[in-house]
């Protein structure tokens, strides 16, 4: 049954500032950015909360993608088809850039923000994997405790759970630089509009003598949160061929059935995948040629 | 508040969680926008506002203050597209057929080159609109066809089959 809109409140802060005052003093308050997600469950009536308070007039401070002492800091409002279309996401982050495009349809792209599929904490949310792999932190802003920054894979605390806090805005996401070459994939049921049964991201470290650098494996869909995969990431920095780390795959994620797959299907795609990732960055015998010559990133394998 | 729909500036009163579409089909009397999913999947209810194709079913209309509110109405029924969708077959039952356009819209609309959007740019652009009728051929062939005689040429669509008989 379909939530009554008439009876719910929305508050509209101008300001950042604003909002997080409003987020100190006026009891719980559900954001909303481009209320894909928070649409979806008024609309079959699953979402209990009846505040909210609408981000959009932030749009110009927190949507834009920028350089901060190296690293990416994407702002939260920042929109799939900004992320899609950012030259700094698809030269320095390919791999972010490639997710936004797979994520619902146009319509969707350009309303859903990553901070919103950030704060939604779906296990099956296609840019947290991305995240994950590419050692992403979360920035919080209250109007207690100003900014603090939490590593994206300590963010999620269980199934729909995060840290943050009932006063606390995701504002920005902050990512390092990503050396090696990035690598995604998404398995659903069609090539658009579809929510994962599997979604895989991954760093392959540059070869030669940096090869000291662990790869850096995620995987969506396969556990209650978005999950790291450090045995198998240990296992191929170990020279593990790539059968062997995804038999240590295999025994490392906890996926269950649902409606959208199976747990059974979604161990055998994870570690096809695995293998995947690993053949097309370079294969088993390529560790001296796998690193990007000139330091950045601009492999892009589909 | 005010917006400008369909380029007339209009006052709306509904509260602010009610959906875009829900404003527009019952306050503004615009029906032409549907239904399907209610939750983003289908496309059946894209609108354009300020310029972006967006799921009329999952926007505040308090996020519309001031913007620009494009609805299949606005074409006015003799829209290159609207033409092609009829004289290629676009459109069968019709559920699909004004969020298919609207979306179209973006494909061929001023911020193109001009020229027809490729067969690929077409499906990438249509995924989020989905039509249980005609099997896509036919919409992907009115989009090209509208796109093509908008920009003075006819286009080359080696990728579609041509239609059928009997199949």
């Amino acid at each position: 049954m379909k939530t009554a809109v008439s009876a719910l409140e929305l508050l509209q802060p101008a300001t950042l500032d604003e909002a997080l005052r409003m987020m100190r003093d006026e009891g719980s308050l559900v954001p909303v950015a481009g209320a894909t997600d928070v649409y979806v469950a008024l609309n079959f009536g699953t979402l209990p909360d009846r505040r909210f308070i609408d981000l959009s007039a932030l749009w110009h401070s927190l949507g834009r993608v920028v350089r901060e002492e190296g690293a990416l800091r994407i702002g939260a409002l920042a929109t799939y088809t900004t992320l899609a279309r950012s030259r700094l996401v698809t030269r320095q982050l390919p791999m972010l850039a490639e997710a936004a495009r797979e994520i619902g349809g146009v319509q969707i792209q350009n309303r859903g923000t990553i901070g919103g599929n950030v704060a939604n904490a779906s296990p099956a949310g296609d840019t947290l994997p991305v995240l994950a792999a590419a050692d992403a932190a979360i920035v919080l802003r209250s109007a207690r405790g100003g900014e603090r920054r939490v590593p994206l894979t300590a963010f999620y605390t269980g199934y729909r759970a995060t840290v943050r806090q009932p006063d606390e805005l995701i504002v920005a996401i902050l990512v390092p630089p990503v050396h090696g070459r990035q690598w995604f994939r998404k398995v659903g049921t069609r090539a658009a509009q579809a929510i994962s049964k599997v979604v895989m991201a991954a760093v392959r470290p540059p070869g030669g003598s940096k090869d000291s650098m662990r790869p850096r494996i995620a995987l969506g869909s396969v556990a209650p949160t978005v999950v790291r995969l450090p045995r198998t990431e240990e296992a191929l920095a170990g020279g593990a061929s790539a059968a062997e780390a995804r038999r240590v795959l295999e025994a490392e994620i906890h996926p269950i059935d649902d409606t959208r797959s199976t747990a059974e299907y979604r161990r055998r795609v994870s570690g096809n995948l695995l293998e995947r990732f690993w053949r097309e960055t370079g294969g088993e015998t390529d560790r001296d040629t796998g690193g990007d010559p000139g330091g950045e990133v601009h492999d892009r394998t589909a | 508040m005010r917006i400008t729909l369909n380029g007339s500036p209009i006052d709306i009163t509904a509260p602010p969680m009610a959906r875009l579409l829900d404003v527009l089909r019952e306050e503004c009397g615009l029906t032409g926008t549907k239904e399907g999913c209610g939750e983003g999947e289908c496309g059946a209810c894209t609108v354009l506002v300020n310029d972006e194709a967006v799921c009329a079913c999952l926007v505040p209309v308090a996020q519309v203050r001031g913007a620009t509110v494009v609805t299949i109405e606005g074409l006015g029924g003799d829209h290159p597209l609207q033409r092609a969708f009829a004289e290629e077959g676009g459109a069968q039952c019709g559920i699909c057929t004004p969020g298919m356009i609207m979306t179209a819209l973006t494909l061929i609309g001023p911020r193109a080159d001009g020229r027809a959007p490729s067969l690929r740019a077409v499906r990438q652009g249509l995924a989020g609109n989905l039509c249980r009728c005609t099997g896509y051929e036919a919409i992907y062939r009115a989009v090209r066809t509208a796109a093509g005689a908008s920009a003075g040429d006819v286009p080359d669509v080696p990728d579609v089959p041509a239609a059928r008989s009997g199949a």
